[in-house]
């Protein structure tokens, strides 16, 4: 029944165990954007790399948020992609409308990420009002369409604004703008002419942003309820705890993390279609999360990156690409779930945190 | 000695229906403050269920339920909990993830008033109160000597330390009434005998009356001040320990004809 913590200093070591994973986060962040900064700076990164930079940040954000509600939560949300979609066409009207007004871009950029994460948490909250009060599989299911009906509204949706105000139609186009007036939303043409305010400064930001909401989160007491109604629903309402509440909690946070994800992105191009926001982008985030592993948001931004990037390095084989795509993921999964290369693995950390502690004894 | 004592929990001829089989007809059972209480009868007579109708598991389908002067028929689970009964289970139900100091410290989760702006923000006030939290979780897990293996994962302890982690949950939520499912099933005698002194430990201590289902006869003989016994979800008989262990019609119920 005992284990190593004999020594008197457990006080400090739950905090240890937790501030690990947190560091590891943090340092993995910073660290790839200083290297990414220096290479950029010197050449040695490519167009195609480059141009990859921000939508990377964006698909890390969004997956962190999704890990807090799949993995944290333990909810099955299929729907990630929607909350994106509400985020980025809310932060590409926001920008349009105050391009005029507002010429500091990087102040646009701020409004535009809040705007775009608070209007898709207010989404996650409608939805969640009915869906998380149920049991089962009931959130996977509701957020499955709803990224389908997202999809179907923006793409009907037209959006202009000029001297007078704005001018909405929905399914035909019927705004008559006068002169120096922007259509903001084009139906199934989305959002055209929008100024390329997202920067790969800002996606790391807005991650090392999202790592502190969630991790803040977890080691509250928020997050011990969360965990604790996942892990057993019927003991957490006998502590006290309320479900929907707590659930509901996640599940805005997440969303709004995918908003936020999703603003970013539709300020890093021009012309941004409904149809990008699509049942597989949900797939892949989740994917990215999956792989990453549950609850692991180190793991989620290593997967996010490597999975990214994979599709365009394999490019070159063209029609084989997914295919070899497919295998990688279905080598990874078995991998990471061979037991001789998690034994592996946990010898090799266990040594590193031994040394380290040894380490840290000596200096003492 | 009763008599003086404060009534705590009045059951008022409490049942339950599944479709068409009563599982509990008309139960009355009274624990007074600082009691310990036992319900002890054959496999099947429905002491769960009485349990999960006091926590509100189950709705009961007839009867009433005062606690501390309050009917709780209009209460929900989490609202029994607030109003302050706690419980354990016979299939113990851990939040299996958590280490066991945050097993403890979800316990004390209505206790915690920072909301969860104040946790992103890590506020002064998140940080004052989670260092107490942990204070009290601690000394929680010191009674129940469960501190060399608080950083442990909960789902990992062995039976015996589970079993007193659900306790230590339990109370960490600030109860009135503990209400304990077989708290002694799968220990040997050596734990039986330390679980008994643990269990009045937690009633002088903490001031609860303690309310508890349980097979084992030297347990229940040993601790409970009175003893009611279920059979076929009936009142069969209520007295003190030695009132039970005479009665015929008990031991007809354990033993058959």
């Amino acid at each position: 029944m005992r284990t190593e913590n004999t020594t008197g200093k457990t006080a400090i070591s739950l905090f240890d165990a937790a501030h690990r994973g947190r560091t590891a986060s943090f340092a993995l962040v910073i660290l790839l954007y200083a290297v990414l900064r220096a290479m950029q700076a010197g050449g040695g990164l490519s167009s195609l790399f480059t141009s990859l930079l921000v939508p990377v940040t964006c698909y890390i954000v969004a997956a962190i948020g999704l890990n807090l509600n799949v993995g944290v939560s333990g909810e099955l949300n299929l729907g990630q992609a929607g909350f994106m979609s509400v985020g980025a066409f809310t932060a590409v009207c926001v920008s349009g409308r105050l391009a005029a007004t507002l010429p500091v871009p990087a102040l646009r950029l701020v409004i535009a990420i809040i705007l775009g994460a608070a209007a898709a948490a207010l989404f996650g909250f409608l939805i969640g009002i009915p869906v998380l009060k149920l049991q089962g599989d009931y959130l996977a299911i509701v957020t499955l369409a709803f990224g389908q009906i997202i999809k179907s509204l923006i793409t009907n949706m037209y959006l202009g604004f000029d001297a007078n105000g704005f001018q909405f139609s929905f399914v035909e186009n019927k705004c008559k703008l006068e002169p120096g007036g922007k259509m903001l939303l084009n139906g199934p043409m989305g959002a055209t002419g929008t100024e390329r305010i997202a920067t790969f400064t800002a996606g790391t930001v807005l991650i090392i942003a999202a790592l502190f909401i969630v991790y803040n989160l977890i080691y509250s007491k928020s997050g011990r309820a969360i965990m604790a109604a996942r892990d057993n629903r019927i003991a957490a309402e006998l502590t006290g705890i309320n479900i929907s509440s707590t659930k509901m909690l996640s599940f805005v946070v997440s969303a709004g993390l995918a908003g936020s994800a999703g603003a970013l992105y539709g300020l890093n191009y021009s012309t941004l279609v409904p149809n990008k926001f699509d049942f597989n982008t949900s797939i892949l985030i989740l994917v990215y999360v999956v792989l990453g592993g549950l609850g692991n948001m180190t793991g989620t931004i290593i997967s996010t990156i490597v999975l990214v990037l994979l599709p365009e390095l394999l490019r070159s084989l063209q029609d084989y690409r997914m295919l070899i795509y497919a295998v990688v993921l279905i080598m990874i999964m078995l991998l990471t779930n061979n037991e001789k290369v998690k034994t592996f693995f946990k010898t090799v950390r266990s040594r590193f945190v031994k040394t380290a502690a040894a380490g840290g004894k000596e200096a003492a | 000695m009763s008599g003086e004592k404060k009534l705590l929990l009045d059951v008022q001829g409490v049942g339950i229906d599944f479709g068409g089989l009563t599982a509990v007809q008309n139960l009355n059972l009274k624990v007074y403050e600082g009691e310990i209480v036992g319900l002890i009868g054959p496999n099947g007579a429905g002491k769960t269920t009485v349990f999960n109708m006091l926590t509100k598991v189950y709705q009961p389908s007839r009867g009433k339920i005062i606690f501390d002067g309050m009917d709780l028929e209009k209460k929900n689970i989490v609202e029994t909990n607030r109003a302050g009964i706690a419980r354990t289970f016979q299939n113990i139900r851990l939040f299996s993830g958590l280490s066991v100091l945050d097993n403890v410290m979800t316990g004390y989760h209505n206790s915690i008033t920072y909301s969860p702006f104040a946790a992103v923000l890590r506020t002064p006030a998140f940080r004052r109160q989670e260092r107490e939290t942990e204070a009290k979780a601690k000394e929680l897990l010191k009674i129940m000597e469960l501190d060399q293996v608080m950083n442990v994962t909960a789902g990992n302890l062995p039976y015996g330390a589970q079993r007193r982690l659900e306790i230590a949950r339990a109370l960490a939520t600030g109860p009135k009434l503990l209400l304990l499912d077989e708290p002694a099933a799968g220990m040997n005698p050596q734990e039986t005998e330390e679980l008994m002194r643990m269990i009045r430990l937690i009633r002088d201590s903490f001031g609860v009356s303690i309310l508890l289902i349980e097979h084992d006869m030297k347990l229940v003989m040993g601790i409970c001040e009175r003893i009611t016994v279920l059979n076929y979800g009936m009142r069969l008989a209520q007295g003190t320990p030695e009132e039970i262990q005479a009665n015929p019609e008990v031991i007809k119920a354990y033993l058959g004809d």
